[in-house]
Protein backbone atom coordinates (compact mmCIF):
# COMPACT_ATOMS: atom_id res chain seq x y z
CA UNK A 1 0.00 0.00 0.00
CA UNK A 2 1.30 3.50 -0.88
CA UNK A 3 2.32 5.80 1.95
CA UNK A 4 -0.19 8.47 0.92
CA UNK A 5 -3.01 5.89 0.91
CA UNK A 6 -2.10 4.83 4.46
CA UNK A 7 -2.09 8.46 5.63
CA UNK A 8 -5.44 9.17 4.01
CA UNK A 9 -7.03 5.99 5.34
CA UNK A 10 -5.84 6.87 8.85
CA UNK A 11 -7.23 10.41 8.44
CA UNK A 12 -10.61 9.04 7.31
CA UNK A 13 -10.81 6.52 10.18
CA UNK A 14 -9.75 9.07 12.81
CA UNK A 15 -12.16 11.66 11.39
CA UNK A 16 -15.01 9.14 11.44
CA UNK A 17 -14.24 8.13 15.03
CA UNK A 18 -14.09 11.80 16.02
CA UNK A 19 -17.50 12.48 14.48
CA UNK A 20 -19.08 9.47 16.20
CA UNK A 21 -17.56 10.39 19.58
CA UNK A 22 -18.91 13.97 19.27
CA UNK A 23 -22.36 12.50 18.64
CA UNK A 24 -22.18 9.96 21.50
CA UNK A 25 -20.69 12.19 24.21
CA UNK A 26 -22.36 15.49 23.36
CA UNK A 27 -25.76 14.03 22.54
CA UNK A 28 -26.15 16.08 19.32
CA UNK A 29 -27.79 14.98 16.10
CA UNK A 30 -31.29 15.02 17.57
CA UNK A 31 -34.24 17.02 16.24
CA UNK A 32 -36.86 18.41 18.59
CA UNK A 33 -40.33 19.61 17.62
CA UNK A 34 -43.15 21.59 19.15
CA UNK A 35 -46.70 20.30 18.68
CA UNK A 36 -48.90 23.00 17.13
CA UNK A 37 -52.64 22.28 17.32
CA UNK A 38 -54.67 23.31 14.26
CA UNK A 39 -58.41 23.89 14.14
CA UNK A 40 -60.43 24.32 10.95
CA UNK A 41 -64.13 24.72 10.23
CA UNK A 42 -65.84 23.43 7.11
CA UNK A 43 -67.66 26.01 5.00
CA UNK A 44 -69.98 23.80 2.97
CA UNK A 45 -73.35 25.36 2.08
CA UNK A 46 -75.20 22.03 2.14
CA UNK A 47 -74.09 20.53 5.49
CA UNK A 48 -73.93 21.90 9.07
CA UNK A 49 -70.66 23.50 10.17
CA UNK A 50 -68.08 20.97 11.30
CA UNK A 51 -64.86 21.56 13.22
CA UNK A 52 -61.74 19.54 12.49
CA UNK A 53 -58.68 19.25 14.75
CA UNK A 54 -55.20 18.01 13.93
CA UNK A 55 -51.61 18.75 14.87
CA UNK A 56 -48.57 19.96 12.99
CA UNK A 57 -44.98 19.84 14.22
CA UNK A 58 -42.65 22.79 14.19
CA UNK A 59 -38.91 22.21 14.47
CA UNK A 60 -37.29 24.02 17.42
CA UNK A 61 -33.63 24.49 18.47
CA UNK A 62 -32.18 21.70 20.68
CA UNK A 63 -31.77 24.27 23.48
CA UNK A 64 -35.54 24.09 24.07
CA UNK A 65 -35.26 20.38 24.92
CA UNK A 66 -37.12 19.61 28.18
CA UNK A 67 -39.57 22.54 27.84
CA UNK A 68 -43.30 21.65 27.98
CA UNK A 69 -44.74 20.65 24.60
CA UNK A 70 -41.28 19.88 23.14
CA UNK A 71 -40.55 16.30 22.12
CA UNK A 72 -37.92 14.36 20.21
CA UNK A 73 -38.92 13.71 16.60
CA UNK A 74 -37.69 10.23 15.70
CA UNK A 75 -38.48 10.57 11.97
CA UNK A 76 -36.73 13.94 11.63
CA UNK A 77 -33.73 12.72 13.64
CA UNK A 78 -33.48 9.70 11.34
CA UNK A 79 -33.73 12.07 8.33
CA UNK A 80 -30.91 14.21 9.75
CA UNK A 81 -28.64 11.17 10.14
CA UNK A 82 -29.46 9.87 6.65
CA UNK A 83 -28.70 13.33 5.19
CA UNK A 84 -25.39 13.50 7.09
CA UNK A 85 -24.47 9.98 5.97
CA UNK A 86 -25.28 10.79 2.32
CA UNK A 87 -23.25 14.02 2.47
CA UNK A 88 -20.19 12.22 3.85
CA UNK A 89 -20.63 9.37 1.37
CA UNK A 90 -20.62 11.82 -1.56
CA UNK A 91 -17.60 13.65 -0.12
CA UNK A 92 -15.80 10.30 0.07
CA UNK A 93 -15.37 10.51 -3.74
CA UNK A 94 -12.61 13.05 -3.10
CA UNK A 95 -10.62 10.21 -1.52
CA UNK A 96 -11.33 7.99 -4.48
CA UNK A 97 -14.16 6.13 -6.21
CA UNK A 98 -15.74 3.68 -3.75
CA UNK A 99 -18.92 1.59 -3.30
CA UNK A 100 -20.35 3.97 -0.70
CA UNK A 101 -20.20 6.85 -3.19
CA UNK A 102 -21.70 4.71 -5.97
CA UNK A 103 -24.56 3.63 -3.69
CA UNK A 104 -25.38 7.20 -2.58
CA UNK A 105 -25.13 8.54 -6.13
CA UNK A 106 -27.57 5.88 -7.34
CA UNK A 107 -29.97 6.62 -4.48
CA UNK A 108 -29.83 10.34 -5.33
CA UNK A 109 -30.55 9.77 -9.03
CA UNK A 110 -33.37 7.31 -8.29
CA UNK A 111 -35.03 9.43 -5.62
CA UNK A 112 -34.81 12.61 -7.76
CA UNK A 113 -36.38 10.87 -10.78
CA UNK A 114 -39.14 9.26 -8.72
CA UNK A 115 -39.88 12.50 -6.87
CA UNK A 116 -40.11 14.48 -10.13
CA UNK A 117 -42.41 11.82 -11.60
CA UNK A 118 -44.77 11.79 -8.60
CA UNK A 119 -44.92 15.60 -8.43
CA UNK A 120 -45.59 15.84 -12.18
CA UNK A 121 -48.34 13.19 -11.90
CA UNK A 122 -50.23 15.04 -9.16
CA UNK A 123 -49.71 18.55 -10.52
CA UNK A 124 -50.14 17.84 -14.23
CA UNK A 125 -51.97 14.57 -14.95
CA UNK A 126 -54.42 14.88 -12.07
CA UNK A 127 -54.83 18.68 -11.72
CA UNK A 128 -54.43 19.81 -15.29
CA UNK A 129 -55.72 16.89 -17.36
CA UNK A 130 -58.03 14.63 -15.34
CA UNK A 131 -59.77 17.57 -13.61
CA UNK A 132 -60.23 19.40 -16.92
CA UNK A 133 -61.60 16.41 -18.83
CA UNK A 134 -63.65 14.76 -16.07
CA UNK A 135 -64.55 17.51 -13.58
CA UNK A 136 -67.43 15.47 -12.09
CA UNK A 137 -65.19 12.55 -11.17
CA UNK A 138 -62.39 14.90 -10.09
CA UNK A 139 -64.78 16.64 -7.65
CA UNK A 140 -65.74 13.31 -6.05
CA UNK A 141 -62.19 11.97 -5.89
CA UNK A 142 -59.63 14.74 -5.35
CA UNK A 143 -61.13 18.26 -5.56
CA UNK A 144 -64.20 18.57 -3.32
CA UNK A 145 -64.25 22.37 -3.59
CA UNK A 146 -64.52 22.30 -7.40
CA UNK A 147 -67.68 24.04 -8.64
CA UNK A 148 -70.39 21.48 -9.55
CA UNK A 149 -71.20 23.54 -12.65
CA UNK A 150 -67.68 23.05 -14.10
CA UNK A 151 -67.94 21.66 -17.62
CA UNK A 152 -65.40 19.36 -19.29
CA UNK A 153 -62.88 21.18 -21.47
CA UNK A 154 -62.61 18.93 -24.52
CA UNK A 155 -59.61 20.85 -25.88
CA UNK A 156 -57.55 18.89 -23.38
CA UNK A 157 -58.18 15.77 -25.46
CA UNK A 158 -55.48 17.07 -27.84
CA UNK A 159 -52.62 16.88 -25.29
CA UNK A 160 -54.01 13.54 -24.08
CA UNK A 161 -53.89 12.09 -27.61
CA UNK A 162 -50.41 13.56 -28.20
CA UNK A 163 -49.19 12.00 -24.94
CA UNK A 164 -50.57 8.59 -25.90
CA UNK A 165 -48.91 8.88 -29.34
CA UNK A 166 -45.63 9.78 -27.65
CA UNK A 167 -45.83 6.68 -25.46
CA UNK A 168 -46.46 4.60 -28.59
CA UNK A 169 -42.68 4.58 -28.96
CA UNK A 170 -42.62 1.76 -26.41
CA UNK A 171 -44.97 -0.40 -28.52
CA UNK A 172 -43.33 -3.24 -30.50
CA UNK A 173 -45.02 -2.10 -33.74
CA UNK A 174 -45.73 1.32 -35.23
CA UNK A 175 -43.35 3.22 -32.97
CA UNK A 176 -42.83 5.73 -35.80
CA UNK A 177 -46.15 7.29 -34.64
CA UNK A 178 -44.23 8.87 -31.74
CA UNK A 179 -42.46 11.11 -34.28
CA UNK A 180 -45.63 13.10 -34.94
CA UNK A 181 -46.14 14.52 -31.41
CA UNK A 182 -42.37 14.95 -31.15
CA UNK A 183 -42.37 16.99 -34.37
CA UNK A 184 -45.18 19.12 -32.95
CA UNK A 185 -43.26 19.78 -29.70
CA UNK A 186 -40.03 20.61 -31.50
CA UNK A 187 -41.78 22.93 -33.95
CA UNK A 188 -43.79 24.72 -31.28
CA UNK A 189 -40.77 25.12 -28.96
CA UNK A 190 -38.57 26.40 -31.78
CA UNK A 191 -41.24 28.94 -32.78
CA UNK A 192 -41.75 30.19 -29.23
CA UNK A 193 -38.02 30.49 -28.58
CA UNK A 194 -37.23 32.14 -31.90
CA UNK A 195 -39.61 35.03 -31.27
CA UNK A 196 -38.40 35.58 -27.71
CA UNK A 197 -34.72 35.45 -28.60
CA UNK A 198 -35.23 37.85 -31.50
CA UNK A 199 -37.20 40.26 -29.33
CA UNK A 200 -35.16 40.14 -26.12
CA UNK A 201 -31.69 38.90 -26.97
CA UNK A 202 -31.30 40.49 -30.41
CA UNK A 203 -33.40 43.67 -30.67
CA UNK A 204 -33.34 44.30 -26.90
CA UNK A 205 -29.58 43.92 -26.64
CA UNK A 206 -29.03 46.11 -29.72
CA UNK A 207 -31.13 48.82 -28.08
CA UNK A 208 -29.14 48.47 -24.86
CA UNK A 209 -25.87 48.94 -26.74
CA UNK A 210 -26.96 52.19 -28.39
CA UNK A 211 -25.55 54.59 -25.83
CA UNK A 212 -23.48 57.81 -25.82
CA UNK A 213 -19.69 57.60 -25.51
CA UNK A 214 -19.59 60.74 -23.38
CA UNK A 215 -22.26 61.32 -20.74
CA UNK A 216 -23.06 64.68 -19.16
CA UNK A 217 -25.20 65.32 -16.10
CA UNK A 218 -28.17 67.72 -16.09
CA UNK A 219 -25.89 70.62 -14.96
CA UNK A 220 -23.48 69.99 -17.84
CA UNK A 221 -20.64 68.35 -15.89
CA UNK A 222 -18.94 65.27 -17.31
CA UNK A 223 -19.93 61.91 -15.75
CA UNK A 224 -16.59 60.27 -16.45
CA UNK A 225 -17.30 56.89 -14.78
CA UNK A 226 -20.50 56.41 -16.79
CA UNK A 227 -18.72 57.63 -19.93
CA UNK A 228 -15.88 55.16 -19.37
CA UNK A 229 -18.35 52.32 -18.75
CA UNK A 230 -20.31 53.10 -21.93
CA UNK A 231 -17.09 53.33 -23.94
CA UNK A 232 -15.90 49.93 -22.64
CA UNK A 233 -19.29 48.36 -23.49
CA UNK A 234 -19.33 49.75 -27.05
CA UNK A 235 -15.66 48.98 -27.78
CA UNK A 236 -16.05 45.50 -26.24
CA UNK A 237 -19.13 44.62 -28.31
CA UNK A 238 -17.62 45.89 -31.56
CA UNK A 239 -14.20 44.26 -31.10
CA UNK A 240 -15.74 40.88 -30.13
CA UNK A 241 -17.97 41.04 -33.20
CA UNK A 242 -14.94 41.79 -35.39
CA UNK A 243 -13.17 38.72 -33.91
CA UNK A 244 -16.10 36.50 -35.00
CA UNK A 245 -16.26 38.12 -38.46
CA UNK A 246 -14.46 35.59 -40.66
CA UNK A 247 -15.48 36.89 -44.12
CA UNK A 248 -12.37 39.06 -44.33
CA UNK A 249 -8.79 38.18 -43.44
CA UNK A 250 -7.67 39.39 -40.00
CA UNK A 251 -4.83 41.63 -41.16
CA UNK A 252 -3.85 45.23 -40.52
CA UNK A 253 -6.29 47.20 -38.36
CA UNK A 254 -8.77 44.30 -38.31
CA UNK A 255 -6.10 42.09 -36.71
CA UNK A 256 -5.57 44.54 -33.83
CA UNK A 257 -9.31 45.02 -33.27
CA UNK A 258 -9.91 41.27 -33.23
CA UNK A 259 -7.01 40.84 -30.75
CA UNK A 260 -8.71 43.40 -28.52
CA UNK A 261 -11.87 41.28 -28.90
CA UNK A 262 -9.92 38.23 -27.68
CA UNK A 263 -8.87 40.19 -24.58
CA UNK A 264 -12.48 41.09 -23.86
CA UNK A 265 -13.48 37.44 -24.33
CA UNK A 266 -10.70 36.27 -21.99
CA UNK A 267 -11.83 38.71 -19.30
CA UNK A 268 -15.40 37.42 -19.72
CA UNK A 269 -14.30 33.78 -19.42
CA UNK A 270 -12.20 34.68 -16.37
CA UNK A 271 -15.19 36.35 -14.73
CA UNK A 272 -17.35 33.30 -15.52
CA UNK A 273 -14.75 30.98 -14.03
CA UNK A 274 -14.39 33.12 -10.90
CA UNK A 275 -18.18 33.23 -10.44
CA UNK A 276 -18.29 29.43 -10.88
CA UNK A 277 -15.57 28.95 -8.26
CA UNK A 278 -17.48 31.22 -5.88
CA UNK A 279 -20.63 29.18 -6.49
CA UNK A 280 -18.88 25.88 -5.80
CA UNK A 281 -17.32 27.18 -2.57
CA UNK A 282 -20.76 28.42 -1.49
CA UNK A 283 -22.17 24.92 -2.07
CA UNK A 284 -19.33 23.36 -0.06
CA UNK A 285 -19.84 25.82 2.80
CA UNK A 286 -23.59 25.06 2.66
CA UNK A 287 -22.98 21.34 3.19
CA UNK A 288 -20.33 21.91 5.87
CA UNK A 289 -22.70 24.33 7.60
CA UNK A 290 -25.29 21.54 7.66
CA UNK A 291 -22.79 19.04 9.08
CA UNK A 292 -21.39 21.39 11.73
CA UNK A 293 -24.55 23.18 12.82
CA UNK A 294 -27.50 20.88 12.17
CA UNK A 295 -25.80 17.54 12.76
CA UNK A 296 -22.84 18.08 15.08
CA UNK A 297 -24.19 21.18 16.78
CA UNK A 298 -20.74 22.82 16.92
CA UNK B 1 10.69 21.20 -2.43
CA UNK B 2 9.58 21.93 -5.99
CA UNK B 3 9.91 18.23 -6.81
CA UNK B 4 7.56 17.36 -3.96
CA UNK B 5 5.07 19.96 -5.19
CA UNK B 6 5.40 18.61 -8.72
CA UNK B 7 4.10 15.22 -7.59
CA UNK B 8 1.75 16.44 -4.87
CA UNK B 9 -1.29 14.20 -4.33
CA UNK B 10 -4.37 16.23 -5.30
CA UNK B 11 -6.10 15.08 -2.11
CA UNK B 12 -3.85 17.43 -0.10
CA UNK B 13 -5.48 20.29 -2.06
CA UNK B 14 -8.92 18.95 -1.10
CA UNK B 15 -7.87 18.80 2.54
CA UNK B 16 -6.53 22.38 2.40
CA UNK B 17 -9.79 23.56 0.84
CA UNK B 18 -11.78 21.73 3.53
CA UNK B 19 -9.80 23.48 6.27
CA UNK B 20 -10.06 26.85 4.48
CA UNK B 21 -13.85 26.59 4.39
CA UNK B 22 -14.46 24.76 7.69
CA UNK B 23 -12.40 26.92 10.07
CA UNK B 24 -14.04 30.32 9.28
CA UNK B 25 -17.43 28.59 9.27
CA UNK B 26 -16.91 27.15 12.77
CA UNK B 27 -15.41 30.43 14.01
CA UNK B 28 -18.38 32.35 12.54
CA UNK B 29 -16.03 34.83 10.85
CA UNK B 30 -17.87 37.57 8.95
CA UNK B 31 -16.69 40.64 7.09
CA UNK B 32 -18.53 43.93 6.49
CA UNK B 33 -20.30 44.08 3.12
CA UNK B 34 -21.09 47.17 1.07
CA UNK B 35 -24.11 46.68 -1.21
CA UNK B 36 -23.28 47.21 -4.89
CA UNK B 37 -25.41 49.15 -7.39
CA UNK B 38 -27.23 46.01 -8.62
CA UNK B 39 -28.04 44.94 -5.06
CA UNK B 40 -29.29 48.41 -4.11
CA UNK B 41 -31.53 48.29 -7.21
CA UNK B 42 -32.99 44.98 -5.95
CA UNK B 43 -33.46 46.38 -2.43
CA UNK B 44 -35.17 49.53 -3.76
CA UNK B 45 -37.44 47.50 -6.07
CA UNK B 46 -38.86 45.65 -3.05
CA UNK B 47 -38.65 48.46 -0.52
CA UNK B 48 -40.08 51.32 -2.57
CA UNK B 49 -43.35 49.48 -3.16
CA UNK B 50 -46.22 50.46 -0.87
CA UNK B 51 -46.85 48.04 2.02
CA UNK B 52 -49.07 45.13 1.03
CA UNK B 53 -48.08 45.09 -2.65
CA UNK B 54 -48.36 41.89 -4.68
CA UNK B 55 -45.12 39.99 -5.32
CA UNK B 56 -44.60 36.80 -7.32
CA UNK B 57 -41.79 34.75 -5.81
CA UNK B 58 -40.63 32.17 -8.35
CA UNK B 59 -38.18 29.83 -6.62
CA UNK B 60 -36.64 27.78 -9.43
CA UNK B 61 -33.96 25.77 -7.67
CA UNK B 62 -33.48 22.48 -5.88
CA UNK B 63 -31.68 21.26 -2.73
CA UNK B 64 -28.46 20.80 -4.74
CA UNK B 65 -28.22 24.61 -5.15
CA UNK B 66 -29.71 25.54 -1.78
CA UNK B 67 -26.27 26.24 -0.29
CA UNK B 68 -25.86 29.13 -2.71
CA UNK B 69 -29.46 30.25 -3.24
CA UNK B 70 -31.33 29.63 0.03
CA UNK B 71 -29.80 32.76 1.68
CA UNK B 72 -31.17 34.82 -1.25
CA UNK B 73 -34.64 33.28 -1.11
CA UNK B 74 -34.75 33.75 2.67
CA UNK B 75 -33.61 37.37 2.36
CA UNK B 76 -36.26 38.09 -0.32
CA UNK B 77 -38.90 36.48 1.92
CA UNK B 78 -37.86 38.44 5.02
CA UNK B 79 -37.74 41.72 3.10
CA UNK B 80 -41.21 41.13 1.63
CA UNK B 81 -42.50 40.14 5.08
CA UNK B 82 -41.11 43.33 6.66
CA UNK B 83 -43.06 45.28 4.01
CA UNK B 84 -46.15 43.09 4.63
CA UNK B 85 -46.34 42.28 0.91
CA UNK B 86 -48.72 39.65 -0.45
CA UNK B 87 -46.66 36.78 -1.83
CA UNK B 88 -47.46 34.30 -4.62
CA UNK B 89 -45.03 31.38 -4.48
CA UNK B 90 -44.44 29.21 -7.53
CA UNK B 91 -41.72 27.01 -9.04
CA UNK B 92 -40.81 25.53 -12.41
CA UNK B 93 -38.63 22.88 -10.76
CA UNK B 94 -40.28 19.77 -9.25
CA UNK B 95 -37.76 19.79 -6.40
CA UNK B 96 -38.56 23.46 -5.75
CA UNK B 97 -41.59 22.65 -3.60
CA UNK B 98 -39.58 22.04 -0.38
CA UNK B 99 -37.68 25.26 -1.12
CA UNK B 100 -40.98 27.17 -1.16
CA UNK B 101 -41.90 25.48 2.12
CA UNK B 102 -38.69 26.83 3.71
CA UNK B 103 -39.77 30.37 2.81
CA UNK B 104 -43.31 29.75 4.09
CA UNK B 105 -41.83 28.50 7.38
CA UNK B 106 -39.96 31.82 7.69
CA UNK B 107 -43.22 33.72 7.22
CA UNK B 108 -45.07 31.64 9.83
CA UNK B 109 -42.29 31.45 12.42
CA UNK B 110 -40.74 34.92 12.19
CA UNK B 111 -43.72 37.03 11.13
CA UNK B 112 -46.74 35.29 12.71
CA UNK B 113 -48.73 38.53 13.18
CA UNK B 114 -48.79 39.19 9.44
CA UNK B 115 -48.78 35.72 7.95
CA UNK B 116 -49.69 32.93 10.41
CA UNK B 117 -53.07 31.45 9.53
CA UNK B 118 -53.43 33.86 6.61
CA UNK B 119 -52.90 31.43 3.76
CA UNK B 120 -54.86 32.65 0.78
CA UNK B 121 -55.11 36.25 1.98
CA UNK B 122 -51.43 37.16 2.56
CA UNK B 123 -49.61 34.38 0.72
CA UNK B 124 -50.44 31.51 -1.58
CA UNK B 125 -48.43 28.52 -2.79
CA UNK B 126 -49.12 27.75 -6.44
CA UNK B 127 -46.61 24.90 -6.39
CA UNK B 128 -44.94 23.32 -9.40
CA UNK B 129 -46.03 23.22 -13.03
CA UNK B 130 -44.24 21.26 -15.73
CA UNK B 131 -43.63 22.98 -19.05
CA UNK B 132 -40.65 25.26 -18.46
CA UNK B 133 -40.94 28.46 -20.55
CA UNK B 134 -44.41 27.34 -21.70
CA UNK B 135 -45.66 27.91 -18.14
CA UNK B 136 -44.09 31.39 -18.07
CA UNK B 137 -45.78 32.30 -21.36
CA UNK B 138 -49.12 31.19 -19.96
CA UNK B 139 -48.92 32.83 -16.53
CA UNK B 140 -47.95 36.22 -17.98
CA UNK B 141 -51.03 36.13 -20.20
CA UNK B 142 -53.60 33.98 -18.38
CA UNK B 143 -52.63 32.53 -15.00
CA UNK B 144 -55.59 30.18 -14.71
CA UNK B 145 -54.86 28.50 -18.03
CA UNK B 146 -51.75 27.05 -16.41
CA UNK B 147 -52.69 26.98 -12.72
CA UNK B 148 -56.27 25.93 -12.10
CA UNK B 149 -55.58 25.04 -8.45
CA UNK B 150 -52.96 25.77 -5.81
CA UNK B 151 -50.63 23.16 -4.34
CA UNK B 152 -53.38 21.84 -2.05
CA UNK B 153 -55.82 21.39 -4.92
CA UNK B 154 -57.93 24.42 -3.97
CA UNK B 155 -59.44 26.13 -6.98
CA UNK B 156 -57.79 29.51 -7.61
CA UNK B 157 -61.25 31.12 -7.88
CA UNK B 158 -61.83 30.19 -4.23
CA UNK B 159 -58.64 31.84 -2.95
CA UNK B 160 -58.94 35.59 -2.20
CA UNK B 161 -55.43 36.43 -3.48
CA UNK B 162 -55.88 34.69 -6.83
CA UNK B 163 -59.61 35.15 -7.34
CA UNK B 164 -59.26 38.37 -9.33
CA UNK B 165 -55.71 37.87 -10.60
CA UNK B 166 -55.91 37.42 -14.37
CA UNK B 167 -52.17 37.20 -15.04
CA UNK B 168 -48.90 38.15 -13.43
CA UNK B 169 -48.66 41.37 -15.44
CA UNK B 170 -50.97 42.65 -12.69
CA UNK B 171 -48.45 42.05 -9.87
CA UNK B 172 -46.13 44.79 -8.67
CA UNK B 173 -42.87 42.84 -8.77
CA UNK B 174 -41.52 39.50 -9.89
CA UNK B 175 -38.73 38.01 -7.75
CA UNK B 176 -36.98 34.99 -9.20
CA UNK B 177 -34.35 32.83 -7.54
CA UNK B 178 -32.86 30.47 -10.06
CA UNK B 179 -30.28 27.70 -10.36
CA UNK B 180 -30.38 27.28 -14.14
CA UNK B 181 -32.90 26.22 -16.77
CA UNK B 182 -35.74 27.07 -16.54
CA UNK B 183 -34.98 30.15 -14.48
CA UNK B 184 -33.89 33.77 -14.57
CA UNK B 185 -33.10 33.97 -18.29
CA UNK B 186 -36.45 32.43 -19.25
CA UNK B 187 -38.32 34.84 -16.95
CA UNK B 188 -36.55 37.74 -18.70
CA UNK B 189 -37.08 36.28 -22.20
CA UNK B 190 -40.76 35.43 -21.82
CA UNK B 191 -41.90 37.60 -18.91
CA UNK B 192 -40.15 40.79 -17.91
CA UNK B 193 -38.77 41.92 -21.27
CA UNK B 194 -41.77 41.49 -23.62
CA UNK B 195 -44.37 42.53 -21.03
CA UNK B 196 -42.35 45.10 -19.03
CA UNK B 197 -42.94 43.33 -15.72
CA UNK B 198 -40.62 44.79 -13.04
CA UNK B 199 -38.29 41.89 -12.27
CA UNK B 200 -35.41 41.23 -9.91
CA UNK B 201 -33.47 37.98 -9.84
CA UNK B 202 -31.10 36.09 -7.62
CA UNK B 203 -29.00 33.54 -9.44
CA UNK B 204 -26.00 31.24 -9.14
CA UNK B 205 -22.52 32.45 -9.97
CA UNK B 206 -22.55 30.34 -13.14
CA UNK B 207 -25.57 32.26 -14.47
CA UNK B 208 -24.45 35.73 -13.40
CA UNK B 209 -22.35 36.63 -16.49
CA UNK B 210 -25.25 35.56 -18.74
CA UNK B 211 -27.71 37.75 -16.85
CA UNK B 212 -25.55 40.89 -16.52
CA UNK B 213 -26.25 42.27 -20.05
CA UNK B 214 -29.99 42.45 -19.26
CA UNK B 215 -29.39 45.07 -16.54
CA UNK B 216 -30.84 47.72 -16.33
CA UNK B 217 -33.09 47.86 -19.40
CA UNK B 218 -34.63 44.39 -19.27
CA UNK B 219 -33.95 43.52 -15.63
CA UNK B 220 -34.22 45.86 -12.64
CA UNK B 221 -31.50 44.26 -10.52
CA UNK B 222 -29.66 41.05 -9.74
CA UNK B 223 -28.15 39.25 -6.76
CA UNK B 224 -25.18 37.33 -8.14
CA UNK B 225 -24.11 34.26 -6.16
CA UNK B 226 -23.50 34.20 -2.42
CA UNK B 227 -21.77 37.60 -2.57
CA UNK B 228 -25.00 39.17 -3.85
CA UNK B 229 -26.97 37.41 -1.09
CA UNK B 230 -24.60 38.71 1.59
CA UNK B 231 -24.78 42.29 0.25
CA UNK B 232 -28.57 42.10 0.11
CA UNK B 233 -28.72 40.84 3.71
CA UNK B 234 -26.48 43.75 4.71
CA UNK B 235 -28.72 46.24 2.86
CA UNK B 236 -31.80 44.88 4.67
CA UNK B 237 -30.05 44.96 8.07
CA UNK B 238 -28.93 48.58 7.41
CA UNK B 239 -32.56 49.61 6.91
CA UNK B 240 -34.20 47.23 9.40
CA UNK B 241 -31.71 46.95 12.31
CA UNK B 242 -34.00 44.57 14.24
CA UNK B 243 -32.84 41.83 11.82
CA UNK B 244 -29.27 42.13 13.14
CA UNK B 245 -30.43 40.11 16.18
CA UNK B 246 -31.59 37.21 13.98
CA UNK B 247 -28.65 34.89 13.11
CA UNK B 248 -30.76 33.21 10.41
CA UNK B 249 -30.92 36.54 8.57
CA UNK B 250 -27.12 36.51 8.18
CA UNK B 251 -26.71 33.16 6.40
CA UNK B 252 -25.10 34.79 3.36
CA UNK B 253 -22.86 37.05 5.47
CA UNK B 254 -21.63 34.04 7.50
CA UNK B 255 -20.76 32.17 4.28
CA UNK B 256 -18.63 35.04 2.98
CA UNK B 257 -15.96 34.29 5.62
CA UNK B 258 -15.14 30.88 4.07
CA UNK B 259 -15.31 32.52 0.63
CA UNK B 260 -12.53 34.95 1.47
CA UNK B 261 -10.17 32.32 2.92
CA UNK B 262 -10.91 29.83 0.11
CA UNK B 263 -10.30 32.51 -2.55
CA UNK B 264 -6.96 33.47 -0.97
CA UNK B 265 -6.02 29.78 -0.98
CA UNK B 266 -7.05 29.44 -4.62
CA UNK B 267 -5.07 32.49 -5.69
CA UNK B 268 -2.06 31.09 -3.83
CA UNK B 269 -2.47 27.70 -5.52
CA UNK B 270 -2.80 29.28 -8.98
CA UNK B 271 0.38 31.30 -8.35
CA UNK B 272 2.17 28.18 -7.08
CA UNK B 273 1.00 26.18 -10.11
CA UNK B 274 2.48 28.84 -12.39
CA UNK B 275 5.76 28.87 -10.48
CA UNK B 276 6.01 25.06 -10.93
CA UNK B 277 5.13 25.39 -14.63
CA UNK B 278 7.82 28.00 -15.32
CA UNK B 279 10.34 26.04 -13.25
CA UNK B 280 9.58 22.90 -15.32
CA UNK B 281 9.92 24.93 -18.52
CA UNK B 282 13.30 26.22 -17.35
CA UNK B 283 14.37 22.64 -16.61
CA UNK B 284 13.10 21.57 -20.04
CA UNK B 285 10.63 19.01 -18.62
CA UNK B 286 7.36 20.89 -19.39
Amino acid sequence: MKQSTIIWTLLMVLGGLGLVSVQVFRGKGEVYVRTVPVEAKSSSKTSPEQTYHWSTYQQVPAIEKGNPGISLSFSRTLGLWVAAFCTLAIFSFLYGDNPLYKFTESVFVGVSAAYAMVVAFWTEIVTNLYAKLLPGLARISFFPDMESSTQPNWLYLIPLVLSVLLLWRLAPKGNWIARWPLAFFIGATAGIRLISYLETDFIGQLQSTIMPFIVFSADGSLLWIKSLRNTIVIVGVLSCMVYFFFSIEHEGIVKYISRLGIWFLMVTFGASFAYTVMGRIALLSGRLDFLFNNWLGI
Amino acid sequence: MLKILQNLDRRWIFLLMFVAVAVPLIMGTTFPETPSGEVIAVFDAVDNLPDGSNIVMALDYDPASAGELQPMASAFTRHCALKKHNIYFMTLWPQGIPMIQSSIDILNEEYPKTYKGKYGTKYVNLGFRAGNEGVIKLVVEDLKKSYSADIHGTNLDNIPLTKNLKNIQQVDLLCNVSAGYPGSQEWVLYGSSPFDIPTVVGCTGVQAPIMLPYIPDQLTGMLAAIKGAAEYEQAIINHYPQLAENPKAKEGLIRMGPQLVAHVLLIGLIALGNVIYFWERKQGTA
